[in-house]
Order: structure tokens, then sequence, then C-alpha cells
């Protein structure tokens, strides 16, 4: 489904957006007022213009003092794959970015992002994955690579990862796997409900996002068993 | 000669060696000391053989002193690579200097980023870390991160190191987001010509990071170097990534994009930058480089 379409469905009263290259930011209208639209669309490559555009727009809102709820959008094929944007060190870019989502959870903004198309790798590190929750649409993308791409990296022969990655979540691509290790909260089966107003008016009490839950709840959904035990053990060691 | 050379590398050595090396006689005590957590199952999985300590190795430590917090990964286990237990060691580490309000975490980071055998809980685990890293410094504790070890800092820990307050790094360190060969796989070898190592070393290596503000400091690849600069950024003051901050670092990102964007290399940047015989950087110590710089 197109991006326009699904805009409209997730913000069912009043919506009001721009796309301009990769980027999307705009605004709506929810249960509990006016929110913020920033994120990327068509499965972005992000670069460091990409990147400094995300943060500027967020530095903004954290300035105006207003704690606006903002909604990410993320639809990203990665980062993109360049010698001017790495020779400028793309990774410490993302890094600003990322500590600028940091920023707004820490200013009381509520925040939440929508997996639209694609979540991969860096480029979902570097803003969904700071998001205070994280949505994906049933029909979305999330991996580090795909299982091929996996195959011929680690030597390891492609039916044997699609045969483990039957009964295991560790690895391969595919928003349920995220869900069960912690780092998605939901996958949204269809979008008759407003979800967006249901998880903003859930999110009233920002304080408790400050505490990164993800390693507890993959835990409860048994996809990742080992991490939170050993953070644990060090921790009280 | 050699020999000296050799045993006061911090490349050549292991993790924990480095470890060794650089923190007080006799001060690290180790957390999670090999046979005392079970080794990764997703790699026995794949028949691949585990290693006790799952390539990081955490504890506490003294510098001069000082109690610090110290984790460093292991570039000759699976590149670095960061996997569930790999990863939840770092967020423990984290978590616990600041429970410990410990004066500073030292982070020797030597890694290619997710490990792709474990790549879901490894891309989580590296989102985990980065928000362990911000609590960390938001609770006003130095972060001071080493990259010289053979694997560089790549991939997610390219962006976790970004995080620190402080980089040091040697010539032979190598700070980027995409390795040169994936960037060469998909985009071809006129984007990025990866056999190249002069070149990659131009785009990522330490002396071009140094001279372009990207890290704090650049040092020799030698234990002593590289422990007297650590030394110097314990004393430093770090300042909390509030508003200002970062407006201030989004400042210099977009004036940095406007002067450099375009360039292929470094010593184009280094040209502009006025800096004489900008071709010799390559064969100039670390120490030379710092007085180049410095004018």
């Amino acid at each position: 489904m197109n991006t326009e379409v699904l805009l409209q469905q997730l913000f069912p009263h009043q919506l009001d957006y721009q796309i301009e290259g990769y980027v999307i930011k705009g605004s709506a209208q929810t249960d509990v007022g006016q929110v913020r639209i920033l994120g990327t669309v068509n499965a972005a490559p992000i670069n460091q213009q990409i990147a400094m555009e995300l943060a500027g727009e967020i530095l903004q809102l954290v300035q105006q003092k207003q704690q606006t709820p903002v909604v990410f959008i993320v639809d990203t094929q990665g980062q993109d794959l360049s010698r001017a944007d790495e020779l400028l060190c793309l990774n410490r870019t993302f890094a600003h970015l990322a500590s600028c989502v940091d920023l707004l959870r820490r200013g009381g903004h509520a925040n939440l992002a929508i997996i639209f198309g694609q979540a991969v790798s860096g480029g979902f590190l570097s803003y969904g994955l700071m998001a205070n929750e994280v949505y994906a649409l049933s029909d979305s993308q999330v991996k580090v690579m795909d299982l091929n791409a996996m195959a011929r990296v680690t030597k390891i022969p492609a039916d044997k990862l699609k045969e483990l990655s039957q009964s295991s979540a560790i690895f391969a691509p595919g928003a349920e796997n995220f869900y069960k290790m912690g780092a998605i909260n939901a996958i949204w089966p269809d979008l008759e409900t407003d979800w967006v107003s249901q998880v903003l008016l859930n999110q009233q009490h920002v304080e408790s996002y400050l505490v990164d839950q993800r390693r507890i709840v993959g835990q409860q959904r048994q996809g990742r068993v080992l991490c939170n035990h050993i953070i644990e053990k060090v921790i009280h060691s | 000669m050699d020999q000296v050379m050799i045993k006061n590398s911090f490349y050549e050595k292991t993790a924990r060696a480095r470890i060794l090396a650089v923190v007080d006689e006799h001060s690290f005590n180790e957390i999670l000391k090999p046979a005392e957590i079970e080794v990764s199952l997703h790699l026995s999985a794949l028949d691949i053989p585990g290693s006790f300590d799952d390539g990081v190795i955490i504890g506490t430590a003294r510098l001069n002193g000082t109690p610090v917090h110290i984790m460093a990964q292991e570039g000759q286990f699976m590149g670095g690579a960061v996997g569930e237990i790999h990863g939840a060691k770092i967020v423990g580490l984290l978590h616990k200097a600041i429970q410990d309000q410990t004066q500073a975490v030292v982070f020797f980071v030597d890694s290619g980023g997710v490990r792709l055998h474990e790549a879901n809980a490894g891309l989580i685990a590296i989102s985990e870390i980065m928000r362990a890293m911000l609590q960390v410094r938001n609770a006003g504790i130095p972060i001071i991160t080493v990259i010289g070890g053979t694997c560089g800092a790549f991939g997610g820990m390219g962006i976790s190191a970004c995080l620190s307050s402080t980089i040091i790094m040697t010539e032979e360190g190598r700070l980027a987001l995409s390795g040169p060969e994936v960037i060469e796989t998909v985009k071809g070898v006129e984007e990025f010509d990866s056999k190249d190592r002069a070149l990659v070393w131009r785009v990522t290596g330490g002396k071009h990071r140094y001279l372009l503000n990207h890290v704090q400091a650049l040092v020799e690849d030698d234990i002593a170097d590289i422990r007297d600069a650590i030394l110097t950024q314990l004393d430093a003051k770090v300042g909390p990534l509030d508003l200002e901050q970062l407006l201030k670092q989004q400042q210099q990102l977009e004036h940095q994009y406007q002067r450099w964007f375009g360039k292929n290399d470094g010593l184009q940047i280094w040209h502009e930058m006025g800096i004489s015989q900008p071709e010799k950087i390559p064969m100039l110590s670390a120490h030379e480089v710092v007085l180049v710089k410095q004018g």
C-alpha cells in the first residue's frame, strides 16, 4: 500500500504533511492533541543530509518546549553506501541523530516509531530503534541482511540458515522476530483502530520510558533468553 | 628495537592483554570470568566454536589510582562482532558503572559491528548499548574510547563509539559506518576500491578522523602513549548532552557538510584546509600530525 493511503488511515482526524526527497515532515491531530510527524519514506538510503535534517527538526521541537509528541515514520534500506558520506564520518552523524532522539525522550516528549516499508540495520539504529516504542505494519520488512547475503558473508549454506530460522528468532529477517526479541512493541494487523492515539494515550507517564525495557520484554517473549540474565549478573557482581 | 616496538604495540595485543598493559598493575578485576557464563548457543547451532568470553572482556580497574570501569572487544574472535552475550556484557557494565558511580568508563572498541550469525539480537544489543552509553554520559560519567585494534570500529559499533565523550585513535585505527568492502560490492570499485589500503586509511583512518575533528586525540600505536592519553582525558571536564551541546554539534555538522561534502578523498580536504604538503600526512608520526593540526 502506498505511503499516502497508509498515513490517511493512521491519522484519520486531520493530517498535513510534505515529502521532500526521502524526508517526510508533517503534523496530525490525535486524541492527545497535535503531534509532529517526522521520518523517511521510499526505503530511504540514509545519508549525511537526511540524518542532519531529521536531527535539526528534533532539536527545533525540543527548543519549543511544548512537549509535542512525535511519530517517527521509518522506511529505510539502511545507510547510504557512499565514500563521500563516509569521508565525513556518517556513523558520527548517526550518533548525533540518535542523541537527539534521546534528548527528545528526556525532554518528556511522547514518541513512537512506525515501520512502514523497511527497517534495515544502521538506518533503523539511528532513530527508529531509539524511539520510546516501535510498531510495525503487517507487511513491513525488518532485518539486518537477507538470508542469501548472510549465507554469502558467513559462508554458511543458505539452506541451513533457512532451516534454523524456522526455530530461532535470532538472525532471520522479519518483524515477528524483532517482536519476540523485545524491539518491536506490536505488529498492527490492520489500520481499522486509531492505534497512534491509543499508544500516545498510554504514554502519559513518559518517565517510565527513561529505562530501556527491551531486554526484559525479550526475555518474557522468550526471544532473547540470555541477555537480561547476563546484564543482571554483571550489575550485581 | 623491533622487539621493544612489538612489545609496546596495542594493535598486536589481545583484548585482555590490552587491558592488563594499560591499567595499573594488579588492579584489573574481571567480571564474568571465563566459565562463569555459558558459551553462545547461537554459534554452536551453526557448528561454530564459541568463546568463553564471547569476544569481550569487562571489569573494573584503576588508572593512576583512579577507579574506572573498562571493557575491551576481542577483534580476533568473530571480528569483535556483537552478539547476544557480547552485547549483554557491555550493557551490563555500563549500567554497573552508573550504579557504582565510577570515575570513567574506558572502552577499547575493536569490532565490525553486528554479528551476522545472531543478526537480530546483535542489532538490538547495539541499540541497547547506545541507550546505555547515553545514560552513562547523562549521569555525568565520561566514556573514553580507544580505537586502535585490527577490526577498527564499523557498523553499529562505529555509531556507538561516537557516543563517547572522547575518542582516542591510532593511525592504524579505522572508524566508519559501512566497510569499504561492502561499498565496493554494492556500488562498484569506482565508488570505493577496498584493496587500495592507502585510500581506505585516508577515508576512515585515525589521522583523517583527527584532522577533521571526528575524534579528539591521535596517538602512536604504543601502550604508554595510549595510557597517557587516557589519563589526560580522565581529568578533562565533560558537559552533559543537553540541548545546548546538541545544537552546537548540529551546527558543526552542517558547517562540515557545507564545506566538504562532495570530496571523496581525505587528501583533497587536507589540501583545502591549508595543510602544506598534505601528501606527506600518511608518512608522519602521530605526534607530527598533531603538530601540523595545531599549526
